[in-house]
């Protein structure tokens, strides 16, 4: 059992306060993916985690005991660095047995825990090499397989796959998360790439200006964000704002057009994803701008009354800059946001 | 540098500006060079040629200089003398400049870069104003004329370098590298020596090697602070300013050689020091 609590944790840096009272609960053997821009504090987060940095304020739990006051060798935590950390001055065998010679286990132990997770990680035909015979996809499988070589309660990993090409990290993504659900560890993993997070992800932390703004699963981030931020960071091209006045009861004036939405008197943000409008008889008028056909779909960037609006339509549609088109919102995807706080409004 | 910006006048500045560099190389080079060729040439001739003019453009592979004088008196216990002062200082400005080299790198603490400053600064104040309180002071602790008492006068002089040294070479392994070592199971204590202690031995040895070398050519604190435990230097001193020309040429080519091929081994390291790229 190795649930991971965060609780009330903060950080100030000097006068810089880079976490502001973080609450997290992580289950067991749940993988869990802190994501958000650059600076808003994961690496943070993830070095108190792992006790290569103390919070200012806070406590952290791994598996029911507090741990926040213990160095890392004895938090149960295995970590992998972004930028590997793979020893130089050891061969692969040696990086991928370090842990467990420090554990002083014996040799055919050793042997046989090495072996194996480098035929995990498809590296066992290099276990001979020193890190600057590597390929920078292998030093990063060397650094996996010595966090799990560990067998730690809890493998804490910082945008491991950020040095490695587009293909390499498609291929390294589904790996990895075969790889850490047969392992039963409970995994956190940090990283600014949206795509990863929603395909990795049992659930996602959405991280902005050091605090979390959303912590759901990756449907359910997507579909309904909790806050105007987590709308505008996740899904690309992100959620199409417009601002909505009230005409009463539910009734609301967006875009020139009319809509229902929720019951109430101030002024609201109407949201909806590029790919939720269906071209339509009624509905939004939209001037086409810019069109970019990506294949699949046609990307089109237009003009709602003077605010940037962005729809994905089918690829066989034929639209050019300066066409009118008539949008419909798919009604049960449309989502409403408070200006004010900026949370959604149920 | 010269920056032109006519085009007409490029070709000749650039000329201009490389034939500045080459004489410059080579003024530098024969500076250094010259003097060690002759002390060669001196050291390997029969005292004969050495009062002689002009000298032979190669030496002719007399020891006599040298044997005579491995001979001389009180020479092979000064020789001992000087390797035991450079021993220590070697081990003892090690063992006290590389943890401060660590510390340097890797904390951050108030007045650190005042601190590296004063460590420089010790290198500006000048032996000779030392000289007497120290005398003073070790005849009263008990350390005037002992091989020991000489060896902390040198291992203070070559703190500096090895303190500058092993902080350019801790500060060049990464962080993360200890942190990934503490993570799986290494106290800062253990991730020291099994991860940065290997990576820095080299640079190490260099360092240490450069601290021998400071210790064995020196010669005013062994001069003023030793009587009859002299080192190689002080004996020299002591000794051939009364002995004959051949005789002075041997000596200084037995100081010389050492120091040379040492400082040759470490010369890489002597860059990093300045920050500049090792390797
Ligand atoms: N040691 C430090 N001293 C001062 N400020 C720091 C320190 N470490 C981090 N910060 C600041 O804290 C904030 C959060 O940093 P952090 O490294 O956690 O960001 P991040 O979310 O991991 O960003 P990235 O995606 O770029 O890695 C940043 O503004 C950073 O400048
Ligand atoms: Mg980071």
């Amino acid at each position: 059992m190795a649930e991971i609590q965060i609780k009330n944790v903060a950080k100030t840096f000097g006068a810089y306060q880079a976490l502001h009272d973080i609450n997290l609960t992580i289950q067991d053997q749940e993988f869990m993916v802190l994501l958000g821009a650059s600076g808003c504090g994961k690496t943070t987060l993830l070095r108190i985690v792992a006790g290569l940095e103390t919070a200012t304020t806070g406590e952290v739990w791994i598996g029911g005991r507090r741990i926040d006051h213990l160095p890392p060798k004895d938090r149960g935590i295995a970590m992998v660095f972004q930028n590997y950390a793979v020893f130089p001055h050891l061969t692969v065998f040696e990086n991928i047995g370090f842990g467990l010679r420090m554990q002083k286990l014996p040799n055919d132990e050793v042997k046989r825990r090495v072996e194996r997770t480098a035929e995990l990680m498809h590296i066992e035909q290099l276990l001979k090499r020193y890190s600057g015979e590597l390929s920078g996809g292998q030093r990063q499988r060397v650094a996996v397989a010595r966090a799990l070589a560990m067998e730690p309660d809890v493998i804490l990993m910082d945008e491991p796959l950020s040095n490695l090409d587009a293909l390499l990290r498609m291929e390294m993504r589904a790996e990895l998360k075969g790889v850490l659900a047969e392992s039963n560890t409970t995994a956190i993993y940090v990283t600014h790439d949206q795509v990863e997070a929603m395909s990795m992800a049992d659930r996602i932390s959405v991280m902005h200006q050091g605090k979390i703004v959303q912590a759901a699963s990756p449907i359910e981030v997507y579909r309904n964000p909790a806050a105007e931020f987590v709308a505008g960071f996740i899904g690309n091209p992100p959620m199409n704002f417009l601002p909505a006045t009230p005409s009463g009861n539910g009734k609301w004036t967006v875009g020139g057009q009319d809509m229902n939405g929720p019951v109430s008197s101030e002024t609201l943000k109407f949201a909806i994803r590029p790919e939720d409008l269906r071209p339509s008889e009624t509905g939004l008028k939209a001037t086409a701008k810019v069109v970019e056909p990506l294949g699949a779909h046609l990307l089109v960037t237009c003009d709602v009354e003077g605010a940037l609006f962005r729809a994905v339509l089918d690829s066989d549609m034929t639209v050019k800059p300066g066409d009118v088109l008539t949008l419909a919102p798919q009604t049960d995807r449309v989502r409403w946001f408070n200006p004010e706080t900026t949370l959604a409004v149920a | 540098m010269t920056s032109v910006t006519t085009d007409v006048a490029a070709p000749d500045a650039r000329k201009a500006g490389k034939f500045v560099y080459v004489t410059a190389v080579v003024l530098l080079c024969a500076w250094v060079l010259v003097p060690i060729y002759f002390l060669l040439i001196n050291t390997l001739s029969s005292p004969d040629t050495v009062n002689s003019f002009p000298k032979p453009f190669w030496p002719e592979f007399d020891l006599g200089s040298l044997t005579f004088f491995a001979g001389f008196a009180g020479m092979l216990t000064a020789l001992k003398n000087s390797i035991l002062v450079a021993g220590m200082t070697m081990i003892m400005s090690i063992v006290i400049g590389a943890p401060a080299g660590y510390a340097l790198s890797r904390f951050d603490f108030r007045g650190k870069e005042l601190f590296r400053l004063l460590i420089l600064l010790t290198r500006a104040f000048p032996l000779p104003l030392l000289a007497l309180p120290l005398a003073v002071m070790f005849i009263q602790t008990g350390l005037d004329d002992t091989v020991f008492g000489l060896a902390l006068v040198h291992t203070t002089l070559a703190i500096p370098f090895a303190v500058l040294i092993t902080f350019s070479l801790f500060s060049g392994i990464p962080i993360e590298l200890e942190e990934a070592a503490w993570t799986l199971g290494c106290t800062r204590l253990t991730a020291f020596t099994k991860v940065v202690l290997p990576l820095i031995l080299p640079g190490i040895t260099a360092s240490a090697i450069f601290a021998f070398v400071i210790s064995w050519n020196e010669v005013f604190a062994a001069a003023v602070l030793t009587i009859e435990n002299r080192t190689l230097t002080a004996f020299l001193l002591q000794n051939l300013d009364t002995s004959p020309l051949h005789l002075k040429f041997a000596g200084g080519f037995i100081l010389v050689v050492p120091a040379l091929i040492f400082i040759f081994a470490v010369r890489k390291y002597l860059f990093a020091m300045w920050g500049i790229a090792n390797r």
